[in-house]
């Protein structure tokens, strides 16, 4: 049975992890290479690196980090942060990423999802929504959740799976940091609507959060950050609890 | 040991390598037929669309080179797209037929309104083949990484060496003689993974 998936993510800036990973026995609490390794023996499903720096300059220094993690880490991983080009995409997979994740460039360019779908295939491209609630409607955000596009998160989901994409990482602006669980209204509405698998991203604060958000919402997997980068709940918490509870989890 | 990595400009080339080096063995990456006729292994990896594959492999001529290194009984891996190429053809290839080493097609998940396309993330490897090397020291509660929407039918359901289940049982790992074919990404499927790779370098 394909088992649900508990994803940790990491802001990436200039080839570090920032935002701080206070891990135990980390030699050094910013180097990706170290932080996915130990999400790795975490037992972590797979991991989302965003790049927030996301410079043309900048470039170069993600294809490198990317190849040092894929060197060192056998296990699937995504890539997101600035991601405009099909060359951009090429070297990011070739150095070993598994997916990309594209976000406000997809919005201004759809095309760029169905062109990049027809090169790499479907699987390997991930496309971000930032959605946030409006009086009847979620609106999708870019520019890391400060431009409003006026687009309806609900119609672009099902836009970008129809253009091809792989996979849908679905934050809530509304719920992101606040710990209260993740947006199940959001998440619900989005997973019924495609046929694609979904990543609810944004909320997460305990462990009935995880539960709600596979059982009540559908969700083929559930992002975290600070919950595990602080410790306060470890990967392996959230996998015995939730297989206690009846939902399909890789116990490693 | 040489053992050869196609390079046909697919992807996931980075991945495959490292996880071959971490066995012991410095792989050659290459789409040079010298090099090719010359390993002792060769592996096809790949990610993509199966009739730009197939395109690449035919504008760096390198069909028949395949062809004939698996009809010499070279040991040959293919990977995700790399071992759906192995067969005749594909339901996503509108124009291309596949390299047609193992009999039988390539097909699409169907799109039942429940199941989710791609296929992604960890799943079962249940082995079914009581003597394929590749798999030995793989249990039966081995979960392994897959990414994909389409997956093999072989005509010969004796090459089936393990199987999945999405909607429905699909064979994940398929073995002929010197030919092994794994759906799923061994390279990042972390320790069950290696220990696949591990085997296939072992392999004699």
């Amino acid at each position: 049975m394909l088992s649900k998936r508990i994803i940790p993510c990491l802001d990436i800036k200039e080839g570090r992890v920032v935002k701080g990973v206070k891990f135990l026995g980390l030699r050094d609490a910013g180097d990706p290479v170290e932080v996915a390794r130990a999400y790795d023996q975490q037992g972590a499903d797979e991991l989302v690196f965003l790049d927030i720096t996301a410079s043309f300059e900048n470039r170069k220094t993600l294809v490198e980090l990317v190849e040092k993690i894929a060197s060192n880490i056998f296990m699937p991983f995504t890539v997101g942060g600035g991601i405009g080009e099909i060359q951009d995409i090429r070297n990011l997979l070739n150095a070993g990423a598994e997916k990309v994740s594209l976000n406000t460039q997809a919005v201004k360019f759809p095309e760029l999802i169905s062109a990049a779908a027809k090169r790499f295939g479907s699987q390997c491209i991930v496309v971000a929504i930032d959605a946030k609630k409006q009086i009847d409607h979620w609106e999708v955000f870019i520019n890391g959740g400060r431009t409003p596009t006026g687009i309806n998160a609900e119609v672009w989901a099902e836009k970008v799976a129809r253009l091809g994409a792989g996979e849908i990482l679905l934050t809530s602006m509304d719920c992101d940091g606040t710990k209260d669980g993740y947006d199940l209204e959001l998440t619900q509405a989005i997973t019924q609507k495609i046929n694609i698998p979904v990543i609810a991203s944004g909320g997460a604060g305990c462990l009935e959060d995880f539960y709600n958000v596979f059982a009540k919402a559908n969700a083929d997997a559930a992002l975290a950050a600070s919950l595990f980068h602080y410790q306060e709940l470890s990967i392996k918490q959230v996998k015995s609890y939730l297989k206690e509870r009846g939902v399909a989890v890789r116990l490693t | 040991m040489k053992i050869v990595i196609i390079d046909y400009g697919m992807g996931n080339i980075h991945s495959v390598a490292k996880s071959i080096q971490v066995c012991g063995v410095q792989p050659i990456i290459t789409n040079k037929k010298n090099e090719i006729n010359s390993a002792d292994k060769i592996i096809l990896p790949g990610v993509g669309a199966f009739d730009d594959a197939m395109v690449e492999l035919k504008k760096l001529d390198l069909i028949s080179v395949i062809q004939q290194q698996i009809n010499g009984k070279k040991p040959f891996l293919g990977i995700c797209l790399g071992m759906q190429l192995l067969l005749e053809s594909s339901q996503e290839a509108k124009i291309n037929q596949g390299l047609g080493i193992l009999k039988g097609q390539v097909v699409k998940f169907s799109s039942r309104q429940d199941l989710k396309v791609p296929h992604m993330g960890w799943n079962d490897c249940k082995v079914v083949a009581k003597d394929c090397f590749l798999l030995s020291g793989i249990s039966g509660q081995a979960q392994v990484y897959f990414c994909h929407s389409y997956y093999p039918e072989p005509a010969d359901k004796s090459v089936i060496a393990a199987t999945s289940s999405y909607g429905g049982e699909f064979s994940c790992v398929l073995h002929q003689d010197n030919v092994y074919g794994v759906q799923f990404h061994p390279e990042k499927s972390q320790a069950i993974g290696l220990k696949i790779i591990k085997n296939f370098v072992q392999l004699c």
